[in-house]
């Protein structure tokens, strides 16, 4: 459903608009008919309890669902305007265009370096060693990380705290210039320590990023996002700016799941 | 005899189990929780010490009172005779004990024969006896013990972890015992010929000229054999390595999830194949093909080269590395796949920058258990690879292989006392060698496992 214009009427351009989205497992119909418009330059939460598609709609905008065999995507999702499973998109490219971080820290078995490296090189977006030291960089800037591993950016990425391991992988994810962040619950696997600084560090991305984040926290949601959509069942419930979700809900559903009565 | 005494033993376990259960029962009356174990351990371990004391006394009277009678014959054999003259004494004795064929009789013969007779009598006497007495005497006491508070239940437990160490030990006494009758051998053949020679003398005919007593050390160079060997390893490595590994990264990363349960099972059926079948597929078919072809383009290739030998192995090889490789690669978590693909990455990007770098240790220890593999296959080679040691490095000869020349001295008519000395050498080269490699690809999948657990 469309949430009322008024609520999110800003100044942020809408980077990712879906209309009829729906996506099968198989037979089973885990969205269904979902529309949302996703802003620019802000983040946004997707909550909802175990099974909801949040996830799943997720993986839709970067069309990582793509790489399992039984899934089926039809509706329509524009970023920027462009349909993104039209023919002439190239799915690869687009990955590279919409970064995504993982629920558990997946830094690839190399060293600090190369894991952040990893993008830029195959994107050729350095021409030469010093671009990339660069690229480096500031990507581990940006994830907070520099001053942690500056002096270490050769020892494996699998040798770092949790935590670390998270920023790391925004590191890895930003460094290829994307336009739109995903993350896919960054912090269920990270202690509450680690919990705070990425949350930090999302909020930061906001400003530069779209970022869309999926999460169990509602406390989560409401610390860091600007706008939240309450996924049930595969139905798109509730979509509007954070503070209203949490405050003034509408539908019965949110009520029951935003007090915590359910989920 | 003995196998009365071993029925008896049995009937006493099965007795003594019914019997202490029977006890324990009665203890419990009605209110069997009151017995700290329930009747049937209290059966259960009187049975099984039963039948260890008799048993155990059978087994190790046996052995014992063999090597007695055997040391009690050879010493009323008078000193003059030469061992092999004496054995052959013995062994006539035995032989006329028995009421079989003897070589000859004669008074000394007879006197070994009814010194043999009395012996035996004496032993499988003796052995009945105490072994139904051994029996017996664990079965009382076992009976005896069944009281209320006694721990069958635990001393049952202990007892079988005995049984299970004991079961452990086997293997690894085997082991060391054929490494030790290795070794023995080879230190003997190193006392008559120097060691160097054996490791880096480059003529091999070893049983040339040795009817007249001797073995000529410049004769016994080993290394044409594991030149041999190493270039059709080398050989059969570049065949399967590659294909193996492709194999593998096909089925883990790019069949869909049918052609996977079809074509996984048919390269585990490659595996089953008899390496006899591999070896004359490579002699029949491979070698004269490769003659032929050789022959079309003017390269003269002889009918048994390393090529054919080295080709055909690598085919035999292929399956170990493809489904160790499989396991290694499936092994890698899917989430640093989907890191990949999430910044972009194709599936071949992934593979080469991710998938393989992470499984390396894993496909490495592949490959080194497929070079240990090569380097013991001795059906192929024994067939397609020749028989003359040649020292060469073109693969289009005929070489021979370690595997090949330990066949030939041991299914070769030259007497066994003489061919084993080469031969267990040669054995215990190789076994150190695959040793070593087998060795350092378990150190590899160990270290590979440190850094996902």
């Amino acid at each position: 459903m469309n949430a009322p214009a008024s609520a999110l009427n800003t100044d942020d351009a809408i980077k990712f608009r879906c209309e009829n989205v729906n996506v099968w497992y198989g037979p089973t119909h885990a969205i269904k008919n979902n529309d949302i418009a996703i802003h620019d330059n802000s983040v946004t939460a997707f909550i909802g309890p175990s099974g909801c598609g949040k996830s799943t709609f997720l993986r839709c905008l970067n069309r990582m669902n793509d790489t399992i065999d039984i899934c089926r995507v039809t509706g329509t999702l524009l970023l920027d305007g462009q349909d993104i499973y039209s023919k002439d998109i190239d799915p690869v490219q687009l990955r590279a265009r919409v970064g995504m971080v993982f629920q558990k820290p997946n830094p690839f078995p190399k060293s600090i370096y190369d894991n952040v490296g990893y993008g830029p090189r195959i994107h050729g977006l350095a021409r030469n060693k010093v671009e990339l030291d660069e690229i480096v960089e500031d990507s581990l800037r940006a994830a907070g990380l520099w001053d942690e591993v500056k002096d270490r950016l050769a020892a494996p990425g699998t040798g770092l705290s949790g935590g670390q391991q998270q920023r790391l992988c925004i590191a890895r994810a930003i460094a290829t210039r994307p336009e739109v962040l995903l993350m896919d619950e960054p912090c269920s696997a990270l202690d509450p320590i680690a919990t705070e600084t990425v949350e930090e560090l999302i909020s930061t991305l906001g400003e530069r990023f779209c970022v869309v984040i999926v999460t169990h926290s509602m406390q989560q949601a409401n610390r860091i996002s600007q706008r939240t959509a309450f996924f049930h069942l595969g139905d798109l419930v509730e979509y509007d700016t954070t503070d209203a979700i949490f405050s003034t809900p509408k539908d019965e559903r949110t009520i029951g799941y935003v007090s915590g009565r359910f989920g | 005899m003995l196998n009365w005494a071993a029925l008896i033993i049995f009937a006493l376990m099965l007795a003594s189990y019914i019997m202490a259960r029977q006890r324990a029962v009665a203890l419990g009356g009605d209110t069997p929780a009151i017995l700290h174990s329930r009747p049937t351990y209290h059966g259960a371990y009187v049975a099984i010490c039963t039948a260890l004391a008799g048993f155990g006394v059978l087994l190790i009277g046996l052995i014992l009172s063999n090597i007695a009678i055997g040391t009690a014959l050879v010493s009323s054999v008078p000193d003059a005779l030469s061992p092999i003259e004496r054995d052959l004494v013995i062994s006539d004795g035995i032989a006329i004990a028995n009421d079989t064929l003897a070589s000859r009789t004669d008074e000394l013969r007879e006197t070994i024969a009814a010194l043999y007779t009395k012996l035996t009598t004496l032993q499988i006497w003796g052995i009945t006896i105490a072994s139904i007495a051994a029996a017996v005497f664990a079965m009382l006491r076992g009976i005896g013990s069944v009281a209320v508070p006694f721990r069958a239940r635990n001393r049952f437990e202990h007892i079988v972890g005995l049984i299970l160490m004991v079961s452990a030990g086997i293997a690894i006494l085997t082991t060391i015992g054929i490494v030790a009758s290795l070794l023995g051998q080879t230190i003997v053949f190193f006392s008559d010929i120097p060691v160097w020679k054996f490791l880096f003398g480059t003529h091999w005919s070893p049983l040339s000229g040795v009817h007249e007593g001797t073995m000529d050390p410049d004769k016994v160079g080993a290394i044409p054999l594991f030149a041999g060997t190493l270039m059709i390893t080398i050989i059969a490595m570049i065949v399967a390595v590659p294909i193996g590994l492709f194999a593998a990264i096909y089925l883990s990363d790019f069949a869909s999830a049918r052609a996977r349960s079809i074509i996984k099972p048919m390269l585990e059926i490659l595996a089953g194949i008899p390496t006899v079948v591999y070896g004359f597929f490579a002699a029949i078919t491979v070698a004269p093909f490769l003659r032929d072809t050789g022959a079309a383009i003017g390269l003269s290739v002889s009918s048994e080269s390393a090529l054919a030998a080295g080709v055909v192995m690598g085919i035999m090889i292929i399956p170990f590395i493809s489904s160790l490789s499989d396991d290694v690669i499936n092994a890698v978590p899917q989430s640093l796949r989907d890191g990949s693909y999430g910044l972009g990455a194709t599936k071949a990007e992934t593979i080469r920058n991710v998938i393989l770098p992470a499984a390396l240790p894993g496909i490495m220890s592949a490959v080194l258990l497929g070079v240990s593999r090569a380097i013991g296959e001795t059906m192929i080679v024994v067939m397609a690879a020749g028989q003359g040691a040649n020292l060469t490095h073109n693969p289009l000869e005929a070489v021979t292989t370690v595997t090949v020349q330990i066949v030939a001295l041991i299914t070769g008519d030259t007497e066994a006392s003489t061919a084993a000395g080469p031969a267990f050498s040669l054995g215990f080269t190789l076994f150190c060698i695959t040793l070593i490699f087998n060795v350092w690809a378990l150190a590899l999948v160990r270290k590979y496992r440190e850094v996902y657990d």
